[in-house]
């Protein structure tokens, strides 16, 4: 029946095998994460010293032979501010359609297939679309106002799915508590619903933001590579500017201009570490809620 | 009391409007691809088009073959995958299985952080420390190659590998495990033979969306691959189905603008087809945990 | 009858909590041991203690000494796989792998060491006959064994146990999730397998208890009250607790 004893070592090539396996695992870790570590650090320590009060806050001047980024960070903040006053009522509306409205299975079926869909295409796809729809078609040409567009369409799948998650956590007796008092649907949904889900809607509006200021492929063709100050927002609008992602890009690329671009990436790697760490106070409130 | 029954039906249609924006989105985009993409496959030929092996659009007598493009994004993807599964799954392995849960909690934020860095960053550290370290060490004239594009694309996959197989593998159910180590396995073991296993179907889906986002990339690409339309070679400059687009978008005309769209029509063919098999293998997922 | 495993004043604590409060007792060769109690007394916790398998537990600790064949499972030198080839364990849920018949059965022997083709049929159809299974998956041993009914799953477990030749098998309530119909079944099969196996069960059926195991022993609030023969466990109780249990009057 067999050996009874139990003080006996597995078999070398067991023992072998296992050993290097786990430390396969550990080491395969140990690479992720020291290689995040040093993405960060390297970037950080490369760029942070050419971050400069002059880099950030002027523009480009060839008389003066100065390179400043506020273009770009203006135009950033337009991009992010226009993209989202646009895609919060569609994308919030179409996650409470979803979950409020939508009788048919099928229909919820394909659209959530569909959303998904839009979140696979590459945005470069976007880019190309958003040329011909926006700049083309629509007659905005190559501006901040085209390109804040082609990024609604992009971020739609991010803003619909947090929404929707947040709504599944309100609870079906809010909804036929209030709907048993007499109020009708959209009154439901103005008072009880959309309330309780505002840390979803503010979650999918963080990672929005992430998004949108990684992007770049998206933004070459439909809102430019302009790196000269564009007035006012509205002003803005209508201009072509790079954001700071595009900035980066012109200025390692075409200027070979390492450092500022390193300068940018530092800048770019700071909004990240804060948008992560918002992403996550906020994914924990939401959890703490269910 | 009209007029409320008239708000109710409004907002009914405007939530349905909203709800049905993603499928319009999709509907546009395709629309626009294939609209855009097939005059110059037309006028090209599919054969010629697809199997052409030079790529010449700005010659006296153009050439626009795009075979090149395909086989580098097919390779450039494959190696990546080679290099970034591995190492992915075998990171949500110690993430899931292996690691005690502070230190967990401590790398799953890192993870995350990489998966929020711009891709123009990746390009950056690419091109400005990668290519050189790659030049320097093979002894090439320029490191700008399909070998420097597949490790950076290995990096930038990992985060999807990494969460989707992590979760896969925190959905294998216990039971399967415990069974396994009473029956006199080891923890490492049970690992490879039980719980992998049984988290094929999310790990795969895993992999296909990390493939959807490495044959999808553009910029970092573009930064660090030489964009040269050459027959994929890993110590050459090449260009990805991306590039080929995004590098001679700008100043593009006639038929060679057409053939640009045509290339994107591919892509997103390409993507197209890793959506449904990404379906496929979430919902075999779902499947299996029943 | 020579005693297989020997408890001597087994405590274990999660955390701070005492869960077992100094077992003493001895399981003979052969002999089919029901560990009955209510919930939370503390028998399961014993049971997994036999083979180890509260280590997966964080913040565990035991004092005491288990002796296995006179050895102690807890002593540095001991190899819990080892262990747990020896002591085999069958669980309250029917937990086959998402894999074949064949090959939830060959997946222990091929842990330790067997790959011979001919080796591995022999083995499977012997642990699928010694959990009386055999006649009703021959036709199908390729076929996953997550399609096979509740209580056949369990005795695939059980058959999955028996192929790396245990001496022990523990159970701990096997057939608290089927049917009547399947529990008949398994308890038939535990009859079978006295024959050649220890057997510890934790059940909280009584009649189950009654009617299949050689010893009882019970257990409440993590001390082992009395073990004895079971008919004199049932018949005539030494500890007025026991008596209180077995009549009813809680749990």
């Amino acid at each position: 029946m067999g050996d009874k004893r139990l003080d006996q070592k597995l078999p070398p090539r067991r023992r072998a095998w296992d050993l290097t396996l786990r430390l396969l695992i550990c080491a395969c870790a140990a690479v992720t994460a020291l290689l995040v570590a040093a993405l960060i650090a390297y970037i950080l320590l490369r760029g942070l010293p050419g971050v400069t009060w002059q880099l950030i806050s002027s523009q480009e001047s060839y008389l003066n032979n100065t390179i400043g980024i506020l273009p770009s960070i203006l135009n950033t903040l337009y991009i992010i501010v226009a993209a989202l006053v646009i895609v919060l009522p569609l994308g919030v509306g179409a996650a409470v359609y979803l979950t409020e409205y939508a009788s048919s299975r099928r229909l919820v079926r394909v659209i959530e297939f569909t959303t998904e869909t839009l979140a696979g295409i590459p945005s470069i796809i976007y880019g190309l679309v958003g040329m011909m729809f926006f700049c083309q078609l629509l007659r905005l040409k190559t501006s901040l106002l085209a390109g804040a567009l082609t990024l609604v369409i992009m971020i739609l799948p991010t803003i619909v799915r947090t929404t929707q998650e947040s709504l599944k956590t309100v609870p079906e007796s809010y909804r036929e508590g209030a709907l048993g008092l007499g109020a009708t649907k959209w009154y439901m949904i103005r008072t009880i619903i959309l309330p309780s889900s505002i840390d979803g809607i503010v979650t999918g509006c963080i990672l929005a933001i992430g998004r949108i200021v990684g992007e770049s492929a998206a933004l070459l063709f439909t809102a430019g590579l302009g790196l000269k100050l564009l007035g006012n927002f509205f002003e803005a609008m209508g201009g072509s500017g790079a954001t700071l992602s595009v900035a980066l890009y012109i200025y390692a690329m075409e200027r070979g201009k390492f450092e500022v671009a390193f300068a940018v990436a530092a800048v770019l790697m700071l909004i990240v570490l804060v948008i992560n760490f918002a992403a996550k106070v906020l994914g924990k409130r939401l959890k703490n809620k269910l | 009391m009209k007029a409320k029954k008239f708000v109710e039906k409004l907002m009914n249609a405007v939530f349905f409007f909203c709800g049905i924006l993603a499928v319009g989105c999709v509907l546009l985009i395709t629309v626009y691809m294939v609209a855009s993409g097939l005059p110059a496959i037309r006028e090209i030929g599919l054969g010629k088009f697809l199997f052409g092996q030079v790529w010449a659009s700005t010659a006296k007598e153009p050439r626009f073959g795009i075979l090149p493009f395909i086989l580098t994004s097919v390779y450039g993807t494959a190696g990546a995958t080679l290099l970034g599964v591995p190492v992915g799954l075998l990171t949500a392995v110690f993430l899931s299985k292996v690691a005690p849960k502070k230190l967990a909690d401590r790398v799953r934020p890192a993870v995350d952080l990489l998966a929020g860095i711009p891709s123009v960053v990746y390009g950056l550290i690419g091109v400005s420390v990668l290519v050189p370290f790659i030049a320097k060490v093979f002894g090439l004239p320029k490191g700008t190659s399909l070998l420097a594009a597949m490790l950076v694309l290995s990096v930038m996959i990992l985060p999807s590998i990494i969460s989707v197989s992590e979760t896969a593998l925190r959905a294998v159910p216990p039971e399967y495990e415990e069974a396994s180590l009473a029956l006199g396995a080891t923890p490492t073991e049970t690992i490879f033979k039980v719980s992998i296993p049984a988290a094929k179907s999310g790990i795969a889906a895993g992999v296909v969306l990390g493939i959807g986002r490495a044959i999808g990339e553009a910029m970092a690409v573009m930064m660090v691959a030489g964009n040269v339309a050459n027959m994929p070679a890993l110590f050459d400059s090449v260009t990805f189905l991306t590039t080929a687009i995004s590098k001679e978008m700008s100043y593009s005309s006639g038929l060679q603008r057409q053939a640009l769209f045509s290339i994107a029509l591919i892509l997103f063919l390409f993507i197209m087809v890793i959506n449904v098999v990404l379906n496929v293998a979430l919902k075999g997922g779902k499947k299996g945990e029943k | 009858m020579e005693n297989i495993i020997t408890s001597q004043d087994l405590k274990l604590y999660y955390g701070n909590f005492e869960a077992l409060k100094g077992i003493t007792v001895e399981l003979a060769e052969r002999e089919i041991t029901a560990l009955i109690g209510p919930s939370g007394c503390g028998k399961s916790t014993f049971l997994k203690t036999l083979n180890r398998m509260n280590d997966l537990v964080p913040g565990v600790r035991v004092e005491g000494q288990v002796l296995y064949h006179g050895q102690d499972i807890f002593a540095p030198e001991v190899d819990v796989t080892q262990l747990r080839k020896n002591v085999g364990m069958v669980f309250q849920k029917p937990n086959p792998f998402p894999m074949s018949i064949y090959d939830n059965i060959a997946y222990g022997p091929r842990l330790h060491g067997t790959h011979s083709k001919a080796e591995l049929n022999d083995l499977v159809e012997r642990s699928l006959r010694g959990a009386s299974l055999w006649e009703e998956v021959r036709d199908r041993l390729k076929k996953s064994a997550l399609g096979l009914s509740g209580g056949q799953q369990q005795r695939l477990c059980i058959a999955r146990a028996l192929a790396v030749q245990p001496d022990v098998l523990l159970m701990d309530e096997p057939t608290s999730a089927l049917d009547p119909a399947s529990t008949i079944r398994i308890e038939e099969l535990m009859a079978e397998l006295k024959k050649n196996y220890t057997v510890v069960i934790v059940t909280h059926n009584m009649q189950q208890a009654a009617r299949i195991s050689d010893k009882c022993a019970f257990f409440l609030l993590g001390e082992m009250v009395e073990i004895g023969p079971t008919e004199q466990i049932f018949s005539m109780p030494r500890d007025k607790r026991t008596e209180d249990y077995i009549t009813g009057r809680f749990g």
